[in-house]
């Protein structure tokens, strides 16, 4: 094989654990944040608005490290500078 | 496979060229422009109002209140700004259920853009606050250690206001353009609704984002008054 199949089956295998890592990881994140901010929503119902404002904007804040993940994923796949 | 619409260029003169993003940009301020033109032609301060304008103040009141939620009390001087940032992103968003049309969102250019419009309005509105060394005194605090980490955070968090924007609208575009060739019939309508609520939240984000920060570089004089 050549070179550039090798540095394609790396990108592929590479896509793959980015994708898998990239996801697990921030899900565990949110998840924690979404029942931690349940729990608060239960004992603090009044200050809800507040609550579900930081909530999404904290959800964001993690969800951006798995479309990191997406991008570079995306990138090696579709327009890996190595490739050309 | 097309990444963004960056990539369906018309026309091209030296570093100048003409591409879709472009286009439906302008296309989207024309009409937003002439929307709004329209809408406030004939505004009522009594009673009767038009159902127009009552849309349209739900809207610019629903923006205010949240500007002021996140601590900027004077909301009205920074609505101007943050109020544009989200009706653009949001009508971005919107316009995908409209066929054949590519979010200008979905591309890198435009939200880098948009972030680097963040990254000036920080600054300009910090210094429009408290002065060019009140406003370059928010670099050294809490102690001036935090100077380079401060700078950084500025830079870093730019790029994730640019990329995140681009990831998520991108994403849903692509993923839609995935499904319909494998599954055409339903499932592309419910992965659209996703797209447009995952739109609305991120357009949501990006503006309030831009409000924190805003109010991170203007707050120090609100601060030390209020201590004493």
């Amino acid at each position: 094989m050549d070179s550039s199949t090798w540095i394609a089956v790396a990108s592929i295998v590479t896509t793959g654990l980015t994708i898998a890592l990239g996801c697990m990881c921030p899900a565990l994140g949110e998840g924690r944040a979404v029942a931690v901010a349940l729990t608060s929503l239960a004992q603090q119902p009044d200050a809800s608005a507040t609550i579900t404002r930081t909530l999404f904007v904290g959800l964001a804040m993690i969800e951006t490290m798995a479309i990191y993940c997406l991008v570079i994923a995306l990138l090696l796949l579709f327009a890996n500078p190595l490739l050309k | 496979m097309n990444l963004s619409s960056d990539q369906t260029v018309w026309w091209r003169f030296g570093v100048i060229e003409l591409n879709l993003t472009i286009a439906t940009t302008w296309g989207m301020m024309i009409l937003m422009v002439a929307g709004a033109r329209l809408l406030t032609r004939h505004l009522e301060l009594k009673a009767p109002i038009s159902r127009w304008q009552a849309g349209l103040e739900i809207v610019v009141t629903a923006i205010c209140g949240q500007i002021k939620q996140v601590g900027l009390e004077q909301a009205r001087r920074y609505l101007a700004f943050l109020g544009t940032l989200f009706l653009f992103i949001a009508l971005s968003c919107l316009g995908t259920v409209v066929p054949g049309f590519k979010p200008p969102t979905g591309s890198l250019s435009t939200t880098t853009a948009l972030a680097l419009c963040v990254f000036l309005a920080v600054p300009a509105f910090g210094i429009r606050n408290d002065g060019l060394r009140g406003y370059l005194k928010t670099y050294t605090e809490p102690t001036p250690f935090m100077l380079p980490f401060n700078i950084i955070s500025e830079l870093s968090r730019t790029m994730a206001l640019a990329v995140r924007l681009f990831g998520n609208m991108m994403s849903g575009v692509m993923i839609i353009a995935i499904l319909v060739t494998i599954t055409p019939l339903l499932f592309p309508i419910l992965m659209t609704l996703l797209g447009l609520l995952t739109g609305m939240v991120q357009a949501y984000i990006f503006s309030i984002l831009a409000a924190v920060y805003i109010a991170a570089a203007t707050q120090t004089r609100l601060k030390d008054t209020s201590h004493g």
